[in-house]
């Protein structure tokens, strides 16, 4: 018997079954006519706030739902219930990511002919995120004010694994002295031609344009055109 | 840190090819790796390590080709290979792209596969305790371990 060993070729994507599902996601979510959008961040950069406050403004016109992933605690998914969307936690364990087969397995009791948007919610990490696409159509990543502008050149995979990056927290910019200017720069260093929105979940500056960007069909302009109709739009601030 | 996962994968993938051609055990697993793949090498041969024990490729070498991000130029009309992943641009004229060419890579190149050795009664033991050694592959960037 030879001991001699012989060369396989093989070229397999390791996460093969991973992008099958997830493409086999994203046309189911086209066929029902369903908008999924992911967010991915690092713990605490205020995606949770993010969407509340944009499922609350979509809520009353619009049928939106959420998924939310953490390690731990339903604390995200009692927090978004709060805008009245239905809301399924997704609890990892000690996976530090979400993969696609935990969404489909997290969607198979909804009906999604019943949904116009359903918004994802990653588990804090700027790394993992990065290698598994969830079957979404866009892919928002936030980084706060409070994080520094160097946060893209830390974690340039998932900025250039995204679509749209979000500068949250804009109503500490000034008490952080972030220099928007240089954040800006970073973020089109890691992933050139990036659109980024600036916003303030807490007193909701820059969510219309944000929403108004992810679906106009959604969000028409006329609806959202200033702050100060957001302002009277029943959003409580603050929260 | 999900290389331990991603290790598991491709072990699980390796496992089912070697049994898909008969009596063999896996020597090597040669993979490509991209900067942007979000896989970080060094932890991935320390998961390969722990989740092929106990596997058919317990004591199988991971060979881990890292190949560099390269982007299109469209002011050069040329494909380049970009210094930094902190910097998309093209490294001659400085005209930042997005599009990248390669640099996502997590992939299963080749496997190199033997047959179980077998012991005095001309059984096939369980546990293989030797290793063969093979001349090393080309290129100047791979790693390997041998667990």
């Amino acid at each position: 018997m030879s001991t001699q060993p012989r060369l396989v070729e093989v070229r397999q994507n390791v996460l093969k079954q991973n992008d099958l599902l997830a493409r086999s996601l994203r046309q189911q979510f086209k066929d029902a006519g369903v908008q999924v959008i992911s967010l991915v961040s690092s713990p605490g950069a205020g995606k949770t706030m993010l969407l509340e406050k944009m499922l609350t403004l979509l809520r009353p016109q619009w049928r939106v739902a959420a998924l939310v992933g953490d390690l731990a605690t339903e604390n995200d998914a009692a927090r978004l219930a709060r805008s009245q969307a239905p809301v399924k936690q997704i609890t990892t364990g000690t996976v530090c990511h979400l993969d696609a087969e935990m969404v489909q397995r997290a969607l198979t009791d909804w009906d999604l002919a019943d949904l116009d948007c359903l918004f994802i919610e990653n588990v804090g990490n700027l790394v993992c995120p990065s290698s598994y696409d969830l079957g979404e159509e866009l892919r928002l990543v936030l980084m706060s004010v409070t994080e520094g502008e160097d946060k893209p050149l830390k974690y340039p995979t998932i900025f250039n694994t995204a679509d749209v990056a979000v500068i949250t927290k804009m109503d500490l910019a000034a008490a952080t002295e972030f220099d928007s200017a240089t954040a800006h720069a970073n973020i089109q260093s890691v992933r050139p031609g990036m659109i980024v929105f600036e916003v303030s979940g807490k007193t909701g500056t820059g969510l219309p344009e944000l929403l108004q960007y992810l679906n106009p069909r959604l969000v028409p302009a006329a609806i959202f055109s200033s702050e100060s109709q957001l302002a009277n739009s029943g959003i409580p601030e603050g929260v | 840190m999900h290389e331990l996962s991603i290790a598991m994968s491709m072990i699980e993938m390796a496992t089912e090819e070697a049994a898909g051609r008969g009596d063999t055990r896996v020597s090597a697993l040669h993979l490509k790796l991209g900067p942007l793949s979000g896989v970080v090498k060094d932890a991935l041969l320390f998961s390969y390590e722990v989740a092929s024990q106990g596997t058919p490729l317990e004591g199988s070498r991971l060979v881990i080709e890292e190949v560099p991000v390269i982007v299109y130029c469209p002011e050069c009309d040329q494909e380049r290979i970009i210094d930094s992943i902190q910097r998309f641009c093209c490294p001659v004229c400085e005209t930042l792209t997005p599009t990248v060419v390669q640099g996502k890579e997590l992939l299963v190149v080749a496997l190199e596969l033997e047959p179980w050795p077998v012991n005095s009664a001309g059984i096939a033991g369980d546990q293989p305790t030797w290793v063969t050694e093979l001349p090393a592959a080309a290129g100047s960037m791979e790693t390997e371990i041998t667990s």
